[in-house]
């Protein structure tokens, strides 16, 4: 899915996803919201999961602190680093 | 999804050439085999795909007439596709670099955007789970396989053709409404079928069923050979 770039910034996906994510959702209404293909939808989550920005609870995912939208528009270095 | 099946015949090859680990090719009915893989679009689990179905497909190379050719069709086929439930995965021996390059180069040239990932298998191992390289041909490329797995992840067809001839993908929608239609309505397809085609009533199993058969209103030529419009 690639929800972080190079240089450490997140994608417009992962932004898609993080703003379709403002109550707790399944990979599969993320799906609907986003108009995302629902195997690129379950491999962000995924990524965004180790990426500490989104958690999974009860089947459904939600942002963390560091993925609500206050904390992404400061612009500020996520310190996600690509392998 | 599950685990790989068919470890048994694995290990007991593995005895005879300690030094080749066999792949566990996959087989028609058997749960595909599964692999998480670096691709166009991030890393991707074949398990991803859950609830769709997939034709996952191998190339031999980037930047090589033929498969580009085949990309140009798969992409032309991807709408289609994608109204049957259907995601497409590329692969080949490539690195992320390579394929990104080549798709690229295929907007560019062509006007055409690849919409599908495409797996970069620089150390083989997805093409080593599916046996897509044939030695015979090439031990550095992957042929032209497909695989067709269904939303519960079972290899449902395989189709294999040699690096010098390009697919159909025609055949491809065809197969996979063929798949779809048999598993919706029970039934078979004879040979060329199409959608809206009459389609093959399983054989009856018993003599009763078939003396009961030439009474049930199919087209039959005989009481093995039933035809039926859907």
């Amino acid at each position: 899915m690639a929800c972080v770039g190079s240089r450490g910034e997140l994608t417009e996906s992962a932004r898609k996803m993080l703003a379709a994510l403002k109550t707790p959702a399944t990979p599969e209404d993320v799906a609907t919201h986003t108009e995302l293909p629902l195997f690129r939808v379950r491999g962000g989550l995924r990524e965004m999961v180790e990426a500490g920005l989104v958690e999974l609870k009860d089947g459904a995912y939600s942002p963390t602190e560091l993925g609500r939208p206050c904390c992404l528009h400061k612009g500020k270095d996520l310190g996600i680093s690509r392998r | 999804m599950s685990d790989q099946v068919e470890n048994k015949p694995q290990e007991q090859t593995r005895s005879l050439s300690e030094s080749a680990p066999t792949a566990s090719l996959p087989r028609l009915g058997m749960v595909a085999p599964l692999f998480e893989a670096v691709t166009t679009h991030g890393k991707i689990r074949l398990e991803d795909f859950k609830g769709n179905w997939l034709v996952l497909f191998s190339h031999p190379a980037d930047f090589t007439p033929v498969c580009t050719t085949e990309f140009l069709a798969f992409a032309g086929i991807a709408p289609e596709l994608r109204k049957r439930n259907v995601e497409l995965l590329g692969l080949s021996i490539d690195s992320p670099s390579s394929h990104i390059a080549w798709v690229r180069n295929i907007k560019e040239k062509f006007g055409i955007d690849i919409p599908f990932p495409i797996v970069a298998d620089s150390n083989k191992e997805v093409a080593s789970l599916y046996g897509m390289v044939m030695p015979g041909e090439s031990k550095t490329e992957t042929s032209r396989c497909v695989f067709v797995i269904d939303p519960v992840g079972t290899v449902r067809a395989m189709i294999y053709y040699p690096l010098t001839t390009g697919r159909n993908t025609d055949e491809i929608i065809r197969l996979i409404d063929a798949l779809q239609t048999t598993d919706k309505h029970g039934i078979a397809t004879p040979a060329n079928w199409k959608p809206g085609e009459k389609v093959i009533v399983p054989p009856p199993s018993t003599l009763e069923e078939a003396d009961a058969r030439m009474k049930e209103g199919f087209e039959c030529s005989d009481w093995y050979f039933c035809k039926k419009s859907l």
